[in-house]
């Protein structure tokens, strides 16, 4: 007896395995991308780190770079991103999972027709639209409502981020909830719970590591969002002090500054790049933390 | 009983097949003759399809299979060293569900002469109506051949099928439950299709139906559990089984 | 008891269908508020004129070549390398490290902010390659950022393929990359148009990677140097015009501009979506 499970080799097949190299070089491109990104920022990022000091920089709250004795301290950003971050998950994540009910359980055939594309061109509608809408609405609107001196700030930012992260937590939530088997639910309703019961109190718990994942890539959304931002939140790196400060969260700091910056100065936003991307990783981190136990 | 003097077209011996782990073939040791229909059957999860699927490599599709022993086609082993389109070509296969592919009916049928090489379009069109004709489609279809064949009836979309695969020009038909999917007037006409074809096709067709192996095959294999437990003249083994758990299963299903 | 149900069950639904008005009813505020005051502002001369503010020119057209020149490339990079990934993915790769490794930078890319490609593109493609702020140092800035884009969704389509068809040809003598090429492609191909106009949104909506690669020059480009050329695209314009100009007219207009843009694409997206599901249905 022997083996022959290998498939067998011929002249004509060699053709065929140049083609399958290309495509799996192909898919090596997308390792090399992330490999190359990595690798480029915290270059060019983590110099300017070492040189200023990680205590300084990170916590520093100081952040001159155009002084004749600059201060690179990105604590104002740091806390301006994640106080901007939880804000925008605070309002609209349960805005979010609520929609999500509706087209996963509720809606009717109508109601889905017109929510669908909704959520759909709310996710496609560039940021820089949502930057403008927000400077042209809800900006003057704080300012003259809330008395604020310039309306731009944390607030403004939160509204237009929390609007941002809406789509993400609708799409992967109704995706959980869908997934949830039949039987569930099924069971739950024999019993004699009403609809609305059972929503939440069997096929929510049921979708939970999904909907985090949701909120996680929310958080990763809202993070990283850039031009939305720059457009509504005063571009001053101040520690926020209450909800009406003009702030400067990361992101912004670095689009802002990038388009003037000198070499020192350029290499610092890199720097703040790298705190960003640290975020972010941590943040994915989480989510395959998620995502390996919705599957199991 | 002249059946029994022809010639041996596929040898099997000692033929092992493991999933993994499962052993789903176990020391299978079979001739299948040159012009005959051959039917195979057996409970589901016996090892039938599996079987038929090895005589082309079909296998070699799935991820963790490992074969040992030795088939013979025309004397040439095809489990080793073997090109394995080649194989497939000579080796043509009808599935359980109608499989046309979205193009037109005439796409359909000219696909595996394309692949092979054939460009003429005279030529094309030739075998296109003969390998029409041999499967008995070409008086419903010949209107309309530039139609998408998703647009015919089950029945027509696995004659389709036949058609496709014969204009390959096979010397061996596989057929895995080719009519399970199909109404019964469907089914006899398929029936009646592997009664004509087997003047020039060797045919091994998988069956759970225990009237179509008695009415369309020449020799039945009986197989349990990855064993294949009693193979012989299909009258024989229908009316004059020696192993018992054939006997059961035959008789269980007729009951 | 059955009250308080009653009442509980109602607050509930009742906040369901405000969040949902809610989030449809800030759409329509947005889009009515934008467009009712951009439309006036959009006329035949704006889309076909030339932008100078020296010579009081706020025409588009330099920001409608630009954004096209800057789809165009960054298409004819991405999509045949997302494409042929996504077919190494779904028919020839075996599960183990490599694969695996190829999914984690798959959803990696897909994390990773914008503002990120952006350095990533300046300090890779304009100041190593020597590409300089250029159509090319974006469309390739661009092109890694759509790959995930494209993979995910060209896998979907070819994952939908009715496997029979694979079998069906490989069983007639065909070989793997026939397989591939005649039955298993075509029957993807309003997946992966799906995924090209999911990624022409992405480049036309993209600011932040941009304007710090493809720069933000609002000239059309010499013909002789359509890829070496700096351009700006659309939402660069609408940035600079709000932030930078304060002439909230041409904003307005250009924001209109990109949104009529992005429901055209979503409008055309869904269509593909719908012509998957039907064949599906039949096969």
């Amino acid at each position: 007896m022997k083996d022959v499970s290998v498939i067998s080799q011929r002249k004509g097949l060699s053709y065929e395995k140049a083609i399958e190299s290309v495509f799996f070089i192909s898919a090596l491109l997308m390792v090399l991308s992330v490999v190359l990104i990595f690798i480029y920022i915290f270059m060019e990022g983590v110099p300017p780190i070492l040189k200023i000091g990680l205590g300084p920089f990170i916590l520093g709250t100081q952040w001159t770079p155009t002084y004749t004795t600059p201060q690179y301290g990105i604590l104002p950003m740091i806390m301006a991103s994640l106080i901007g971050m939880m804000g925008a998950i605070l309002v609209g994540v349960p805005i979010g999972i609520f929609t999500a009910i509706m087209l996963a359980e509720i809606a009717p055939r109508p109601v889905t027709r017109i929510l669908k594309p909704a959520i759909e061109l709310l996710a496609g509608i560039p940021s820089v639209v949502y930057g403008f809408f927000g400077l042209t609405v809800i900006v003057p609107f704080i300012r003259v409502q809330l008395k604020s001196p310039t309306g731009t700030g944390l607030l403004a930012m939160i509204i237009i981020l929390a609007i941002m992260v809406i789509p993400t937590i609708v799409n992967i939530t109704e995706n959980s909830l869908r997934a949830v088997p039949k039987e569930y639910k099924e069971g739950s309703l024999a019993l004699g719970a009403s609809q609305i019961e059972t929503i939440f109190k069997v096929t929510l718990p049921a979708a939970k590591s999904g909907i985090l994942a949701s909120v996680v890539l929310g958080m990763g959304r809202a993070i990283g969002e850039t031009m939305a931002v720059i457009m509504v939140c005063g571009n001053i790196p101040k520690m926020p002090q209450s909800l009406l400060s003009t702030v400067s969260p990361m992101t912004a700091t670095i689009a802002k500054d990038m388009s003037y910056a000198g070499p020192f100065h350029r290499s610092a936003l890199f720097g703040i790049g790298v705190v960003l991307f640290v975020f972010i990783i941590l943040l994915n981190l989480v989510l395959n933390l998620l995502v390996r136990k919705a599957s199991r | 009983m002249q059946k029994e003097i022809s010639k041996k077209k596929i040898v099997v011996k000692d033929l092992n097949l493991f999933y993994g782990e499962f052993h789903a073939l176990k020391a299978i040791n079979m001739d299948i003759y040159e012009g005959e229909v051959t039917a195979l059957i057996g409970p589901s999860g016996c090892g039938k399809s599996t079987f038929l699927k090895t005589l082309n490599r079909m296998n070699d599709l799935v991820e963790h299979v490992r074969v040992t022993g030795s088939i013979t086609l025309d004397g040439n082993e095809i489990l080793s060293d073997v090109d394995v389109v080649a194989l497939r070509k000579r080796v043509g296969m009808v599935f359980q569900k109608p499989n046309p592919f979205p193009m037109s009916i005439y796409d359909n049928v000219a696909y595996g002469p394309r692949i092979h090489g054939i460009k003429k379009k005279s030529q094309l069109d030739e075998i296109v109506e003969k390998s029409l004709r041999a499967a008995a489609l070409w008086d419903e279809v010949s209107d309309r051949l530039s139609k998408s064949a998703l647009g015919i009836s089950g029945g027509q979309q696995q004659r389709l099928c036949i058609a496709r695969t014969l204009a390959t020009e096979p010397e061996v038909l596989l057929m895995d439950e080719p009519t399970s999917a199909l109404d019964p007037i469907s089914t006899s006409k398929i029936e009646e299709l592997c009664e004509t074809l087997k003047k020039n096709y060797t045919i091994v067709i998988v069956t759970h139906n225990m009237q179509q192996a008695g009415r369309i095959s020449d020799r039945t294999a009986f197989f349990l559990l990855g064993e294949l437990v009693e193979y012989d003249l299909t009258e024989r083994i229908f009316h004059r089984p020696r192993n018992e758990k054939t006997e059961r299963y035959i008789t269980g299903r007729f009951g | 008891m059955r009250r308080r149900r009653k009442m509980k069950d109602w607050i509930l639904k009742s906040l369901i269908w405000f969040c949902s008005l809610l989030t449809v009813l800030f759409l329509v505020w947005m889009i009515l508020y934008i467009v009712s005051r951009g439309l006036p502002g959009i006329n035949w001369a704006f889309i076909t004129t030339p932008y100078n503010l020296f010579r009081n020119q706020t025409g588009i057209l330099p920001m409608i070549v630009g954004t096209l020149l800057l789809i165009v490339t960054t298409l004819a990079v991405a999509v045949p390398i997302g494409v042929a990934a996504a077919i190494y993915l779904t028919e020839y790769a075996r599960q183990g490290r490599v694969v695996r490794m190829i999914r984690f930078a798959t959803e990696s890319l897909a994390g990773i902010p914008s503002i990120i490609y952006g350095l990533f593109g300046y300090i890779f493609f304009k100041n190593t390659l020597h590409l300089g702020f250029s159509v090319l140092a974006g469309a390739l800035t661009l092109s890694i950022m759509v790959l995930p884009t494209i993979v995910r969704t060209t896998e979907e389509a070819l994952l939908s393929v009715n496997p029979s068809y694979r079998e069906g040809s490989l069983a007639l003598g065909a070989t793997r990359l026939q397989t591939l090429f005649k039955v298993i492609l075509p029957s993807a191909i309003p997946g992966i148009a799906t995924a090209v106009i999911l990624s022409m949104g992405r480049v036309i909506g993209e600011t932040a990677a941009v304007i710090y690669t493809a720069g933000s020059v609002a000239k059309i480009p010499a013909v002789d140097r359509l890829l070496t050329s700096s351009v700006r695209t659309l939402s660069v314009h609408l940035y600079m015009v709000a932030l930078e100009e304060a002439d909230f007219v041409s904003a307005f207009a250009t924001a209109t501009i990109l949104m009529i843009i992005i429901a055209l694409l979503n409008l055309l997206a869904n269509r593909f979506a719908r012509k998957i599901t039907d064949r599906q249905g039949m096969a």
